[in-house]
């Protein structure tokens, strides 16, 4: 077997690093992998260069006997301006088999280079061309790493954004409140809600308040608990705390959990807690009589 | 301990990872849809998921997190759900099994809930090394 090192492909690079970006250039446009309605033609120049050079620095000292590991040190800048370009191109649209393949092209120069510089020993060739292709698919996958968790990132800040939408307490009648909670009820949101909660029953001198878990669509233990909590501190206040929307399948779930809710009021609508209620603070609703 | 049904979780058809209880509602969000999508009961889905939940969020709460991994049984027709933590384990399972028994100031009721909530259910734990369940509901 012939030495194989990351001799000859430096040495390739040292002597025409301008011309492997050209080529590289032109191969990603052949491919049809850069997008000109993305990118102006200086900026993609630019972070060819950036990138190709990040690459060179990692060969240059991160491969010890055709091993290498992008978690290395040596890596370190060719990591940095991937994230970089990642998170621009994720949010300009990019695709990740674009960003694979933007990459992937990098092997048309390098081959085309190898071939000539190593013409006539067929062996040392393969075993270039074996290390090379190793670099530059390994490249190519990292890139298509970077590039989801990117994207897993947006997904993740979306998500949250879902599960924090606010939740208002409105003020129903004189000294009624309600306050329609709507998907998960986890530890943060529920003390979120719970202060805002207790802050307007001091507000509006409420009397009642509803709790609508109609939007609510699993009541375990930790929600359950967090909801006779509230109510506790709805009582403590002097308030009375009645929790509607509690339906057929959530009165089951609760029973074989176990929950007891103890002296806290249950409704299975907003309609009937809202009565209730509105009877409390001595209102009648009535029915005028038809015409 | 009783070996897992050597049928359990046959054909996988998703793999979450534990660690915020966030990933506590994704993994029962999947399983309800899993089950409505196979035409189970509202009642039934309600149950399962709300058992899912308390045992996912377990793994984040007791056991510093884990996985979650959710299958299907084609042949006897239950959708399996492990949970499974490298936790501190459960030093005496039936005192956990209890209601009312609690270490992190909880209900005390998740653990009995989750297992009358599911149509089969066993746990299985080495105090030190960490603890799984395997649960199922009837499609």
């Amino acid at each position: 077997m012939p030495q194989t090192g990351t001799a000859t492909i430096l040495k390739i690079f040292e002597a025409d690093f301008g011309g492997i970006v050209e080529e590289w250039r032109g191969t990603q446009v052949e491919e049809g992998v850069r997008r000109s309605d993305l990118f102006t033609d200086s900026e993609s120049r630019a972070q060819n260069i950036e990138l190709l050079k990040a690459f060179l620095t990692g060969i240059r000292s991160g491969v010890h006997e055709q091993d290498f590991s992008f978690e290395d040190t040596a890596w370190e800048d060719l990591r940095a301006v991937l994230a970089d370009l990642t998170k621009e191109r994720v949010s300009r649209g990019v695709t990740p088999s674009e960003m694979a393949n933007f990459v992937l092209a990098l092997k048309t120069p390098l081959f085309s280079r190898l071939a000539t510089e190593l013409a006539g020993d067929t062996d040392r060739l393969i075993a270039e061309i074996r290390l090379v292709t190793r670099l530059i698919d390994a490249f190519a996958i990292y890139t298509n790493e970077v590039f989801i968790a990117e994207r897993e990132q947006i997904i993740e800040r979306q998500r949250e954004e879902m599960m924090e939408l606010s939740t208002p307490v409105v003020e129903l009648w004189d000294r009624v409140l309600t306050l329609p909670l709507i998907g998960t009820l986890d530890s943060a949101r529920s003390q979120e809600v719970m202060e805002n909660l207790l802050e307007t029953i001091l507000q509006r001198q409420a009397e009642v308040v509803i709790v609508d878990i109609t939007g609510v669509s699993t009541v375990d233990t930790q929600v359950a608990q967090h909801l006779l909590r509230a109510a506790a501190a709805v009582r403590l206040m002097g308030a009375e705390c009645i929790i509607s929307g509690i339906s057929p399948m959530i009165a089951q779930t609760m029973v074989q959990l176990g929950i007891d809710v103890g002296t806290v009021s249950t409704r299975s609508s907003i309609r009937t807690a809202l009565a209730d209620a509105l009877r409390k603070v001595g209102y009648v609703i009535e029915k005028r009589d038809a015409h | 301990m009783a070996e897992p049904q050597p049928d359990f979780l046959h054909k996988i058809l998703q793999r979450i990872d534990l660690k915020t209880g966030k990933d506590a509602v994704q993994a029962r969000q999947v399983v309800a849809r899993e089950l409505k999508a196979r035409g189970v009961s509202a009642l039934r889905v309600t149950r399962f998921a709300t058992a899912v939940s308390e045992i996912a969020r377990n793994v984040i709460v007791h056991g510093g997190g884990g996985h979650f991994t959710v299958g299907l049984n084609a042949a006897t027709s239950y959708l399996d759900v492990e949970c499974r933590d490298r936790g501190r384990g459960i030093p005496d399972i039936d005192q956990a099994m209890k209601d009312g028994f609690t270490t992190a100031g909880g209900l005390g009721r998740g653990l009995g809930g989750a297992k009358r909530l599911s149509d089969r259910f066993e746990i299985e734990t080495v105090p030190g090394q960490g603890t799984t369940v395997r649960m199922s509901a009837k499609i």
